[in-house]
């Protein structure tokens, strides 16, 4: 089966010979036109198009969008906030910044038709703190925006008014975690927060109910507005509604970012048709579907399983390039869709030395609030470095596994997982490179790339 | 049968026992009584729920629904309400008690989970208890030996953090001993209210620090040692003093204000090492403050009044010095100095020796700024003792200006003083000198050395007696360590010197003489120092109520309506 083309909605003019990031550009595109019909129309209609529409959180989680704002405490008097999780860290991923480089007004729009929605009056884009030029459009665009009226006081002549703020973060990968996000924000260090009873929904920034979104779902909102939530929901697939974002890193021909409708493009196809296939005198040896914490999968292997399609269950029987790449399948072969940074890694990866790095970035980044996440993930990065650096020992594996194994699920926030997935998946899926490593380790080019 | 349970109690069934207990109420609360233990280190009763230690998991279940139709679901094989277990343990602290929640704090879960959280704190802990202060007071050690995996897997290299940091003038820090529970910065922060203490860096390298250019130098700051779970923070006036499982512990109560907070003494072979605070969610909660811990060293101060009883400086018995006492007194023109900070048994027995006399009283307050936590603006522990004995009727000022009239007057020849310094107190030498003094006290001062007879007596941690605090809480204190070689307790004195004067012996030990009291004031009728609960008992004030008391407000204490206005 060929793949699919892409369907550009998103990303519609990233890359565009002669688009800018300025708003006559986007104007010219016919930007801004959406905010006009939506301002125009009653917010509680939006919120029921966004919900028609079945969008999930382009963040990782793949949260409802219309679920997460149906959640929000309107009933308290306190004012909603709505923040911008402009924070996109998780290596592999790299759509958000696209976007906010080369189309900053298709975020503002979305964003200022989220607001409109849910009455908020006070918008943050929380915009992660290696990405200054990033910061800097946005400020550029938000000042552009806020001269034609699409920002500020009394938008198009609405009586409605919101304001959005720029706030750049210092360099936290758990800053993306929205609670964590929450704290950085007010000042604080990014200690994610206890829920209960901290749900951003009711108790978020300043304690008032928060809504916290993704750049791209937001770009969505713009789109399912324009087209109607219904419309939405016929791109894709039903429960993985809208298109998806591949960010594809590795050892491929061609990475790059992809856009497709969700769930009709399989791994394989993406991999090899678009972008590629393996480098030459290669193959494929492993991914990471849905950036670095997601879970590997392993080519070559078989997954099997009973799946829902329509009202049936039928039987599948699928290898690593068989697999949709939306949220369900790829949660149903053990893995998730994550933030779509699909991490492409050929056989002349080692995959000790591959968890090596990853773990040294998820110690790293822990915030060091709760104790399995904090003395966990330094642990195994001191495990597998001392294996690629020292002495590794055939235990090593089992002893990683057994750290892993006492993460997850235990910790605040889902950083738990991020870190202890990898290990567990990495171990599971290549048990024999690892307990076979402290005698390959001999035989290993002496020339061989060196891991930070 | 469980009774159907009050409006505003919860029942949850908590290892299969139902148990009611407060709205609001924690899991690890909820948990205590019933006698199971939930370990943790962050959770701390008196301080937000931080959650981040791990350690307090329990496995959680609620009652099954049906979606549906509302209905509950009940499970076939028991004919009871199914319960939904989550899949993964929560937190016991910040899981506030739901009706028909269900807890199981020793399933497998809940035993991986602890392991798992000990493990971890234990790979990067220096582990030497050996040469570590908490060492028999440490969470840590405790609940590795109660929860903890008995061995470890770690090979690698620990990380290093600084050691033995100041954070202050009293409290001392070693980072590698530090399992980031925050409670001292929570407690800085929410309860001393002065924000000081922070982490920096990240992950495992977290390290506790004091926040550039600040000290942990609040009146406070030794609680964070105590609320310490490890051997992190410690006292720089206690550590490597001596070993916990040596120390005795006294209840006391703490003598520099009128807030009466409850407190321990430990003490080994006579000598006090240190004080701590002693829970009473009525009084003082957790919490003590540094001025307050250090007044143990009055104990063995240098001025000690020590070397036995005097008679114009020469050294005498106590029978001797009883009895030229008594020809004083016998002489007549006699005022009594009493003090606010004896015990309500002392004032009693004062108070009887001043009707023997017919003598007047007088007492010498002691004021100054309350900090509006834990330290009172009245300084004399136990004022409110003397009012209630009816030694003194009305508060005291804190100069004796009719005292000194009186004796410029000639009206007074003899004043006994039971521990007060006249000249603090505005007599000049010149009316010192005009007067014979009988002094009972601990310390040496310029009425001790001006006395005509001075007796040595004993200091509150070497004595048992009660205060009564602002609240009219009368509490309980009892003898930690012996007096030093020629003091005697202040009881016998006066007890000593009503039969000297032809009055009747007192009992002079606390259990003897309560019956006595108990008969003879009104307001102690139904008490009895053995009865006295440990959090003490409050008093009906209201005979009391239209007296300008000076306390603004504390903890858990707000003055009353009438005293503000006055």
């Amino acid at each position: 089966m060929p793949a699919p083309v892409q369907t550009r909605v998103i990303f519609k003019h990233i890359d565009e010979p002669g688009y800018t990031n300025d708003i006559e550009c986007y104007l010219r595109h016919g930007g801004y036109e959406v905010l006009k019909k939506s301002v125009a129309r009653p917010p509680a209609e939006l919120i029921d198009e966004v919900k028609k529409s079945g969008l999930r959180g382009r963040g990782g989680a793949g949260f409802p969008c219309g679920v997460k704002w149906g959640l929000v405490d309107r009933k308290s008097g306190k004012p909603i906030y709505l923040i911008v999780n402009a924070d996109e860290s998780e290596p592999g991923t790299f759509k958000d910044r696209y976007i906010i480089h080369q189309d900053p007004h298709q975020l503002i729009e979305g964003t200022i038709i989220s607001c409109f929605a849910n009455n908020v009056k006070q918008a943050y884009i929380y915009i992660r703190g290696e990405m200054p030029e990033g910061a800097r459009i946005l400020e550029k665009a938000i000042a552009e925006a806020r001269a034609k009226n699409f920002v500020g006081q009394n938008i198009l002549g609405t009586g409605y008014s919101c304001e959005i703020y720029v706030h750049r973060g210092a360099g936290a990968y758990i800053c993306g975690e929205e609670t964590g996000l929450i704290e950085s924000l007010e000042g604080k260090r990014a200690n994610p927060r206890i829920k209960p009873p901290y749900f951003p929904a009711v108790l978020g920034l300043y304690q008032c109910p928060t809504i916290v979104n993704n750049v791209e779902t937001l770009c969505h909102v713009k789109h399912i507005v324009d087209i109607g939530g219904e419309a939405f929901a016929k791109t894709g697939t039903p429960n993985n509604t809208g298109t998806r974002i591949f960010c594809v890193s590795g050892h491929v021909q061609r990475p790059g970012y992809y856009e497709f409708p969700a769930g009709t493009i399989t791994m394989g196809q993406l991999l090899n048709e678009v972008c590629g296939g393996p480098l030459p005198g290669r193959k494929f040896k492993a991914v990471i579907p849905g950036g670095s914490s997601a879970k590997v999968l392993r080519f070559g292997e078989r997954y099997k399983g009973k799946r829902k399609v329509g009202a049936d269950m039928v039987d599948y029987d699928w290898g690593v390039e068989d697999v949709p790449m939306d949220f369900d399948s790829l949660a149903m072969i053990g893995s998730m869709g994550g933030s779509g940074g699909v991490i492409v890694m050929d056989d002349s990866v080692n995959m000790v030395e591959a968890l090596a790095n990853i773990n040294a970035f998820y110690s790293h980044e822990s915030c060091g609030q709760c104790t399995p996440c904090r003395e966990g993930s330094l642990w195994m990065k001191k495990i597998t470095t001392r294996m690629v650096h020292g002495e590794a020992r055939p235990q090593d594996g089992a002893l990683l596994k057994g750290v892993a194994d006492q993460i997850p699920g235990r910790t605040i926030c889902a950083f738990g997982e991020a870190c202890s997935w990898p290990t567990q998946s990495f171990y599971l899926k290549f048990k024999d490179e690892f307990d076979a490593y402290s005698e390959a380790k001999k035989t290993l080019p002496a020339d061989r790339l060196t891991l930070v | 049968m469980i009774a159907a349970p009050k409006p505003d109690l919860v029942t949850v069934n908590i290892d299969g026992v139902d148990i009611a207990v407060p709205k609001g109420t924690n899991v690890i609360e909820a948990a205590k009584l019933l006698q199971k233990d939930v370990p943790h280190y962050c959770y701390h009763p008196k301080l937000t729920v931080a959650g981040n230690c791990r350690m307090c998991m329990v496995e959680m279940g609620m009652p099954a629904v049906d979606p549906a139709t509302k209905q509950p679901v009940m499970d076939t094989a028991t004919g009871k309400q199914k319960i939904n277990w989550i899949p993964r343990p929560q937190i016991g602290c910040g899981t506030t008690v739901a009706p028909g929640m269900h807890i199981k704090t020793s399933s497998q879960m809940v035993k991986d989970a602890r392991e798992g959280v000990m493990e971890f704190l234990l790979i990067n802990h220096p582990l030497d208890c050996p040469i570590c202060d908490q060492a028999g007071e440490c969470k840590l050690q405790e609940q590795a030996t109660g929860y903890g995996r008995g061995y470890s897997r770690f090979v690698e290299e620990k990380n290093v953090k600084p050691k033995r940091t100041q954070l202050g003038p009293r409290v001392t820090l070693d980072d590698e001993r530090c399992i980031l529970c925050s409670r001292c910065i929570r407690f800085s922060k929410e309860i001393a209210k002065d924000d000081v203490l922070g982490f920096v860096d990240r992950g495992s390298y977290s390290t506790l620090t004091c926040h550039p250019g600040k000290k942990l130098e609040n009146n406070y700051s030794l609680n964070t040692v105590d609320i310490c779970p490890v051997g992190a923070l410690t006292s720089t006036d206690f550590r490597f003093k001596m070993r916990v499982w040596f120390l005795k512990q006294t209840n006391t109560i703490d003598i520099e204000s009128s807030v009466g907070v409850n407190a321990t003494v430990w003490s080994r072979e006579g000598v006090i090492y240190r004080l701590t605070p002693r829970r009473n969610d009525a009084v003082n909660d957790t919490w003590m403050s540094d001025s307050g811990r250090f007044l143990y060293k009055q104990v063995a101060a240098a001025d000690r009044l020590a070397a036995g009883p005097r008679i114009n400086g020469a050294a005498s018995t106590l029978d001797n010095a009883i009895a030229g006492a008594a020809e004083l007194l016998k002489a007549g023109s006699v005022a009594l100095v009493g003090s606010g900070r004896a015990s309500v048994e002392e004032q009693f027995a004062l108070k009887k020796l001043a009707d023997q006399l017919g003598a007047s009283v007088s007492l010498v307050a002691r004021t100054a700024q309350g900090d509006k936590l834990l330290i009172s603006a009245d300084r004399n522990p136990n004022v409110r003792g003397a009012l209630v004995t009816g030694l003194i009727s009305a508060l005291p000022s804190a100069q004796l200006t009719q005292l000194a009239a009186d004796i410029d007057a000639g009206k007074v020849k003899t004043i006994v003083s039971h521990g007060e310094d006249l000249a603090a107190a505005g007599l000049t030498p010149a009316q010192l000198g005009k007067v014979s003094i009988i002094y009972l006290g601990t310390h040496a001062n310029a009425t001790s050395a001006a006395a005509k007879v001075l007796i040595p007596t004993l200091h509150t941690f070497e004595k048992a007696g009660t205060f009564v605090n602002q609240q009219f809480r009368i509490q309980k204190f009892a003898a930690a360590v012996p007096g030093p070689v020629g003091s005697t307790n202040d009881l016998v004195v006066l007890s000593k010197l009503l039969v000297a004067l032809g009055g009747s012996a007192l009992p002079t030990d606390v259990h003897g003489l309560w019956p006595v009291i108990a008969a003879s004031v009104p307001a102690l009728a139904q008490a009895a120092y053995r009865t006295l609960p440990e959090t003490g008992l409050l008093l009906d004030a209201t005979p009391w109520s239209g007296l300008p008391f000076v306390e603004g407000e504390t903890l858990h204490y707000k003055p009353a309506a009438a005293a503000v206005a006055a």
